[in-house]
Formats: structure tokens, sequence, C-alpha cells
């Protein structure tokens, strides 16, 4: 008996020096491994323009191998830190992370939890949101109708689709109908926009798209000017300084603003209109925008000719390009920030010398959005 | 002893490899030549073909490497999700797919798409070039080595009608066309870490064709072509080493040949002599008559074939340019053909393959494939089939 008691001792003693190993490992794996995510989500998140930060995230890259289920959590925490190169680390990481470890541990919930999180950035909810499509796409899909208001506009766009899908399908025109006006209540995708406005056109109901999507339609313009052998575009004229003047000399002589709206349904600026078709020229347009708060924006304008944009009198994009395709709807998106109150807003649009057909347009449209790109309308002044 | 035969071995391995792969557009050499004998009978039913669907639209071309097929393509609304695609070349089965997101303008003619450019790939990794101007470095398992975003770096950089130039590898740099209206440059990366090497400002304005690199007394350089001409680089520093500034297309690629002799797009077709250091090239032929459609022309062995805009095959000399045969073919056509010693094949824009018995006197199309998709992509060959894409499908034409 006293031989069994002293092996039973070993025994335990034995179990005892297992189980601290096992524990020791499982602790020394644990730090190892949150080491390794602290090092790789310290390097994706330092990427930068122009490589920076580039070396390190790829010499960092390979230890992603050793990371778990467990990191994809602080992993889209981390992107919501980064910029957009860094997200795409990021999200090779999760796809990786994905790819090397047993699903049975996968943390659906707490992925759901991020995602639906609108406090956390866009694209990392996005992000969390294809992990769950991709893990299970029945999970994820029942959570789409909660994105119907969601500031992420490609979630919105998930719930808006499922709207347009049910509005077309469905046989009952009074549902149809007010399924159409509910995309237009919560729809920021312009595609979806003209979708259901076309269908209720049909319906007989016209919708008025200038003030649904704020485009800006009341401009003064001023031109032409010249644009010889394209160089207006880079030459400082008179209208581009702060004091604006009540007339300049134009390329054929004193020109002078005239007040213009547009009265295209999709709030298109035809400088053509005012100028005929001329080539070679260029023109001013300046608008006011009033807002109740200062605030940060999107400009969204397009244009196929080339352009500037200026808010407040700063610069904030110029494209030196001619007739790439054809003027769209939100094709150049610019961050600015509006001031309490009046704002000036001007934009150099440009005519180049091409004769073909598809060259005559001089035009541009533009709008003030939040980040969404739900419009933002200029306030009663 | 022990270890010369090894190396040896392994030397062999890696040529035979390298040589079984398709590893750019247009091929290894960049010129449409296929080093394999590609059987001319093929089908969609046979043992060895198969097709895959695919995610999103592309008219990337396949490259083959160590038995996988590598794609891109892009999806989404605005065509915002990036896809690396491998495949395994003997079934069709995905290997992996990676997904990034675009982080430069997305906005393309809708007949093109941001899945324009074909892969390069120096038999290690993949080098991706999207015409957002992402670019992606992935080995061959699908892990991310390094990406770069040449427009979140220059937002200028963009076509409103997309961009579509291919990468190249030379000398272990990758190199990068980013040509357009408004901020256009070339630049060369590290394949190792994506840190830029160099960056050339390039003449502004559209353009559409790729690099090609041409190995000239032992060292590779690098043939950029534009509006202006071409400008051959060295393509560790990016330094001018010669230049042609006669003008050059900005949609059909150059060609050349391993008997010294580069076709540019330029006055028809023209062919230059690659000249030695510190020489001028020397102007061999001109010939109008030669002038390509959308697809790059094609060497093979002593002769050019080139599809022109009425859809007319065109075989001509390399050396002199004089035209042995032509032959009218069923296009429109936006792929480049495509040939080994005896073939060549070609698929027009509504997805008719046809592969023509390359003559001395004449060309005959001997077999025809309706694959009954738009296909703008042009086909990779292997020594026993014939990799292309459509927006939608992969297919793998077995024998």
């Amino acid at each position: 008996m006293a031989n069994s008691g002293i092996i039973n001792k070993e025994r335990l003693f034995m179990k005892l020096l297992h189980s601290y190993f096992f524990v020791a490992i499982l602790f020394s794996h644990s730090l190892l491994s949150n080491a390794y995510e602290r090092e790789v989500i310290e390097a994706f998140t330092k990427v930068g323009a122009g490589g920076v930060g580039n070396e390190s995230a790829a010499r960092i890259a390979p230890s992603v191998k050793k990371l778990s289920l467990s990191s994809i959590l602080p992993l889209l925490n981390a992107m919501n830190t980064a910029n957009a190169l860094g997200d795409n680390w990021i999200r090779a990481s999760l796809s990786q992370i994905l790819d090397q470890t047993d699903e049975v541990a996968f943390p659906r919930g707490a992925i759901k939890d991020f995602a639906m999180n609108r406090k956390n950035e866009g694209s990392s909810r996005r992000a969390a949101f294809e992990l769950l499509l991709e893990h299970n796409s029945e999970f994820a899909s029942s959570m789409v109708p909660e994105f119907l208001n969601d500031p992420e506009p490609s979630l919105r766009r998930e719930a808006v689709a499922r709207l347009l899908k049910k509005a077309n399908s469905s046989k009952n025109n009074q549902q149809s109908r007010s399924l159409y006006e509910e995309v237009l209540a919560n729809g920021t995708d312009v595609s979806q926009i003209k979708e259901a406005s076309s269908a209720l056109k049909g319906m007989g109901q016209n919708i008025d798209l200038v003030a649904l999507m704020g485009f800006l339609v009341d401009w003064e313009i001023v031109g032409p000017f010249d644009n010889s052998g394209r160089a207006g575009f880079q030459k400082s004229y008179p209208p581009e300084k702060k004091n604006l003047e009540s007339y300049y000399h134009g390329k054929n002589g004193i020109v002078r603003w005239t007040s213009f709206s547009s009265k295209d349904p999709m709030g298109m600026v035809d400088v053509n209109q005012l100028y005929g078709e001329i080539k070679e020229v260029l023109a001013f347009a300046k608008t006011n925008f009033y807002s109740s708060t200062s605030r940060k924006v999107q400009l969204r304008i397009g244009s196929k000719n080339a352009w500037k944009i200026w808010l407040n009198g700063d610069l904030l994009f110029a494209r030196d390009e001619y007739h790439r395709g054809s003027t769209r709807i939100d094709q150049f998106i610019v961050g600015g920030e509006l001031k309490k109150g009046k704002n000036e807003i001007l934009v150099k649009v440009c005519q180049n010398e091409q004769t073909q057909s598809w060259t005559k347009q001089w035009e541009f449209c533009l709008r003030i959005t939040d980040q969404t790109g739900t419009p933002i309308p200029s306030i009663p002044h | 002893m022990k270890v010369t035969s090894t190396s040896l071995f392994f030397f062999l391995f890696a040529s035979f490899s390298l040589h079984a792969d398709w590893l750019g557009f247009r091929g290894n050499m960049g010129n449409g030549s296929s080093p394999h004998s590609t059987p001319p009978k093929l089908t969609q039913t046979s043992k060895k073909s198969w097709s895959q669907d695919l995610p999103g639209r592309g008219l990337s071309s396949p490259i083959l490497v160590d038995g996988s097929v590598f794609l891109t393509s892009s999806s989404g609304p605005m065509q915002e999700t990036l896809h690396i695609l491998s495949f395994d070349s003997n079934n069709g089965n995905v290997n992996w797919e990676k997904k990034f997101k675009a982080t430069g303008r997305t906005i393309c003619h809708v007949k093109t798409c941001v899945a324009a450019s074909t892969l390069a790939s120096d038999g290690k990794v993949i080098l991706a070039q999207f015409s957002s101007n992402d670019v992606f470095c992935l080995d061959l398992s699908g892990n991310l080595i390094w990406l770069r975003g040449l427009t979140f770096d220059h937002p200028n950089a963009a076509n409103g009608l997309g961009m579509s130039s291919s990468p190249v590898i030379a000398e272990g740099v990758g190199i990068i066309q980013v040509e357009n209206d408004a901020y256009s440059f070339t630049c060369g990366l590290n394949l190792q870490t994506g840190t830029s090497l160099w960056k050339k400002n390039r003449p502004r304005g559209a353009n559409w064709t790729s690099p090609i690199v041409v190995k000239s007394k032992g060292r590779e350089l690098v043939v950029l072509q534009s509006k202006e001409g071409v400008s051959v680089i060295e393509p560790r520093t990016g330094e001018n080493i010669w230049s042609y500034e006669k003008g050059a297309s900005t949609i059909p690629s150059s060609a050349w040949s391993d008997l010294g002799l580069i076709l540019i797009p330029s006055d028809g077709m023209t062919a230059l002599k690659i000249p030695g250091d510190g020489d001028e090239p020397e102007r061999i032929w001109s010939d109008n008559k030669l002038k390509p459609g959308t697809g790059s022309p094609a060497i093979v062995g002593e002769k050019v074939y080139v599809v022109n805009n009425a859809n007319v095959l065109t075989c001509a000399s390399l050396k002199g340019g004089e035209i042995h045969w032509r032959l009218r073919l069923k296009g429109p056509f936006s792929s480049s053909p495509v040939a080994t010693n005896d073939h060549l094949f070609v698929f027009s824009e509504s997805g008719l393959g046809q592969i023509v018995r390359l003559g001395e006197s004449t060309g005959e199309v001997i077999e025809t494939i309706d694959l009954e998709d738009t296909i703008l992509s042009t086909p990779a060959l292997s020594e026993d089939a014939v990799f292309i894409r459509s927006d939608k499908k992969l297919w793998k034409l077995g024998r």
C-alpha cells in the first residue's frame, strides 16, 4: 500500500508536470502568436503611398502563417485604422488565416457583431461581411435587410438590391410602386436610383432626379477663354484668382458672367448651350453653396473634358484628360470641407481641338454628398 | 561530382519546367510564339478538356506556371473587387483565389474591364496589374509577397476608358507601364519587396500597349512603346539605351525575334535591327500593308503573322517584309494570334477559335471551335492544349 501511495504521488506529480508543460507551451504559443499578430498589424497599418512601409510589410508577411482564427477580430479592428493599401494587406492575411485553419472555431458571432457595428469603418465592416459570406452565405444573407440605411454604401447597396429585385418581380403594381419609392428613399447607388426612377416613370410617376440626387444646376458662367493646344488648362486665368471680376478679356473679346440653369434631367451643365460647339476653349462656372455647419463632404463631378475644381478658393483636384469615354455621374469623387454658411465653388471646364462627333461635348455635372453618397442640399439663405 | 550531377539535374528540370510554361502576355518571348507543338485538333469534349466558371469579368489572358493556370478577373457593381485565381491545369480545379479591393479608379469603357492586363511570372512568383493600377506580387501558392497602389500614389494616373498594359519581368525587376493622358509613367519595382527602383515620366497619351523583354548580347532590355515610338531601357535602372522616335501605335504591341529584330507597329509595320552598345537601331523595312488591327503581331522563326482590321491574316518574311500569303478569317478580333511552328491559333470576338495551318505559300483554316461567348483575350499554348478565357469562363481545349 505504501508503495502504491508513492506510485500514485509520482503519477500525480508527472500529471501535474505534463499539465504544467502543456499550459506553459500553450501560454508561450499564445504569447508568440500575439507577438506575431502585433508585428503584422503594426507593419500593415504603416504602409503608405509611394511604397512606404512596403518592405517591412513584405518582410513580416510570412508571419501570417503563424496566426490563427483568434487574430481575425484584431485584424478587422486594425483595418479601421489602415489606409486602402493596408486594408488590402489585411484582406490577404484574413484570407490566408481562413485557408490555413480549421473552420470549426470560426468566430461567426463576433464577426457579425463587428460587421453590424456602425462605429467601425465601412471598408472593414464590408470585409467582415464578405468573410461571413464566404463562410456561410445563408447566415450572411440574413443580415442584409438591416443594411438598408447603412452608412457603408456597398452594404446599403446589398439591401437596396433586394428591394429592387422584389419590386421587379412583384405582380402587384401598388406593391412595386411602394418598393421602388423605398429604393429611392434609401438608395445612394446611381444605377439603382436610375433603375427605380425609370420603373416609376413607366408607371406614370415622374421623379425629379435633380432634386433627389442633389445636382447643382444654377451657375454663373464666363467664357470662352483660349485653350489652343490644350495650354489653357495649365494657364492661370483671372477667374481663378480669389477676387472675381465682373468681366474679363476672353478669347474673342470682353466676356461676362452669365446666369445659366441646367434643365437637364440629370443636372448636366452643357456649356455648348451658351457658346455653341466651339473648340480649343475653356469656361469657368461658379456657384454658391450654403451649409448649416462646417463639415467634410464629397464633391462628385462628372466630365469628359479636362477640368479643375476649387472650393472657397482652394484647388481640390485637376484632371487633364479629354473625351476618354462619356461623362458619367460621380465619375470623380473629391473630398472637401464646407464651412458654415456660404461656400464658393468654381469649376474650370476645357474643350480641346478634336473634331470627331464624339468630342463635341463641353459639359460637367456636380453634386455634393456626405461620405455615404447621400446628397446634401444647399440650405435656403 | 555528386553536387554537380544534382545541380545539373535541377538545372535541366527547371529548364524543362520553364519550357513547359507560358509566362506572360503572348508567351515566354512576348511575341506570340510557342515552344510547343500544340496539337491542331482541339475539342471541348476530350478527356483533357475542361471549363471553369469565372467570377466577374475579365479579358486578361491566362498564363501557365508549373502545372497551374493563373488568371485575373474583376467583380462588383464598380468592378472594385480584384480576383487572382489559380487552377490545376490537369482538371480545372481551383487551387486558390485571392480577392483584393481596388484602390484606384475602376471606370472603364464597356468593352473592356478592370481585369485587362495579363499576369507575368518568372516561374517563382506571379505579378498582377489591374486597370486601377493596383499591382500584386504573389507566390505560386497564393501568398501575398507585396502590393502597390499606383493610382493611390498618383491620383491622376488613370484612363477614362481603362488601362490594359501587361507587366513584364526582366532582370528580377517588375516593369509596370501606367501611361495615359493625365499622368503618364513607367516604373521598375523590386520583385522581392515591391519598392520602386526607378520611375520615368512617359509621353502623355492613352496607351494600351504592353512592354516586351528582348535579349541582346546576353542581357535583358525592355521595350516601351508609345505614340512617340519606342524607348529601350535597362530594367534595373530605367536608363534609356536607345530610342526609335517615329511614332507607334498605342494599341497593338511590338514583337521581337532572337534573330536580332524588333517589329514595331509604326508606319504600318517597321522592322528594326537591335543595335549593339552605343549604336543606333537600323531600320530594315517598313510596310503599311502589315499594319496590325487590335491584336499584336506573332513571330515564329523567320515569319511574321499579322491580323489586320479587315480580319485578314498576313504571313510575311521577318527579314525583308515580303508578303508570302494572305488569308481572310472570321472576325472581328481583339485577341492577338499565337503560333507554333506549324499552326496559328486566334479567337474572334464572337468566340470562334480558328486554327490555321502555316504553309510556305498558303495558309489554311483547318479547325474551328465556336465557344459562343465574347472573347477578347489571347490564348496560352501548352504541349497538349489551348487555354482561353471569356468574361464568364476559362477553357482548356485539349486534344
